[in-house]
């Protein structure tokens, strides 16, 4: 499986992120700087690193998600194939549209960098279908903007669909209903603000993250060894 | 030309920390009667005359400028010399 990092103009969890799923879970990957549009013809994953695109001006992601690669990642998504965004991934992912809902200002307003506890709240998603249901797993966040919203109806359709697939064990930012990663409905999109790449290894702290981009790469093959 | 002068502003609902964190620090100067606050923001353009202007700017304030799940926004126009 091939995955492409997206680096824009601010971003810095983009080597984080390459190193986790290059060198730490064996797949094959290239950063790509955002004009390189033509460079994600042949990839099968799409990889939206966190940071803070664009300086964040206006709205944590909205800069980067009116450039002319996300026309290339929305056409990527609209094919089936996988999207993942991290923290100002999960951002830019609102703010084109591709997942429903917003990310605001942390209830308490400050910038937090720690572990927190997620539960896996679906493990039959194409990204957590190695983790066990419920399981407890530790990811550091790292945002001042990670607050989710969405609106009653956005809510009840979010729920009934299974598209919460992380939660906080104990809320960090004031997020509704406690939720810190959702896809979307085709299921092929997930954004998330706590970050699985930096929680690969042991000497990070924690290796839980491992297993979601393991997830991504046994789901792909298996994928692709049926239509094969 | 003309000015446009928009103004975005929170959904009533959305909890807004940074205007409850305005409100403390006035009540905390002696400003009892601050019951609440809200922050927003104002952006300037400077457009050029043409059809349909009123429908164009609506247009950016939706697909950039505001972000319609949390906020709101309206915005004025006047003619400049």
């Amino acid at each position: 499986m091939k995955f492409a990092v997206i680096v824009f103009p601010g971003s810095n969890c983009d080597r984080d992120m390459y190193h986790a799923v290059k060198e730490v879970a064996g797949a094959e990957a290239e950063l790509v700087w955002y004009t390189d549009t033509d460079r994600l013809e042949d990839v099968d994953g799409i990889l939206l690193p966190g940071g803070f695109s664009y300086g964040d001006y206006l709205r944590s992601g909205s800069m980067a998600s009116t450039s002319n690669v996300m026309h290339k990642i929305r056409e990527h998504a609209s094919k089936g194939k996988p999207v993942l965004g991290v923290c100002n991934g999960f951002q830019i992912l609102t703010e084109s549209g591709l997942l429903p809902g917003a990310l605001m200002r942390n209830k308490h307003l400050s910038f937090m960098c720690h572990q927190e506890e997620l539960v896996v709240e679906d493990n039959q998603t194409f990204f957590t279908s190695l983790y066990e249901k419920k399981e407890v797993v530790r990811y550091p966040i790292a945002h001042g903007e990670g607050n989710y919203f969405c609106d009653d109806a956005t809510l009840k359709e979010l729920k009934a669909n299974n598209q919460i697939v992380f939660t906080y064990k104990y809320n960090p930012n004031g997020s509704i209903e406690n939720i810190a990663g959702i896809r979307n409905k085709q299921g092929n999109v997930l954004g998330m603000m706590p970050h699985p790449e930096r929680a690969v290894e042991e000497l990070l702290g924690s290796e839980d993250g491992l297993k979601l981009f393991k997830s991504m790469i046994a789901n792909w093959r298996d994928s692709y060894a049926v239509n094969a | 030309m003309k000015k446009v002068t928009v103004y975005i502003t929170l959904k009533p609902g959305v909890l807004d920390p940074q205007g409850k964190a305005i409100q403390e620090s006035l009540q905390s100067l002696g400003y009892q009667e601050v019951d609440d606050a809200r922050v927003g923001k104002y952006i300037e353009l400077q457009v050029e005359e043409g059809p349909n202007i009123e429908e164009r700017i609506t247009e950016m304030c939706d697909r950039l400028l505001a972000n319609p799940v949390i906020e709101n926004y309206q915005f004025d126009l006047e003619e400049v010399k």
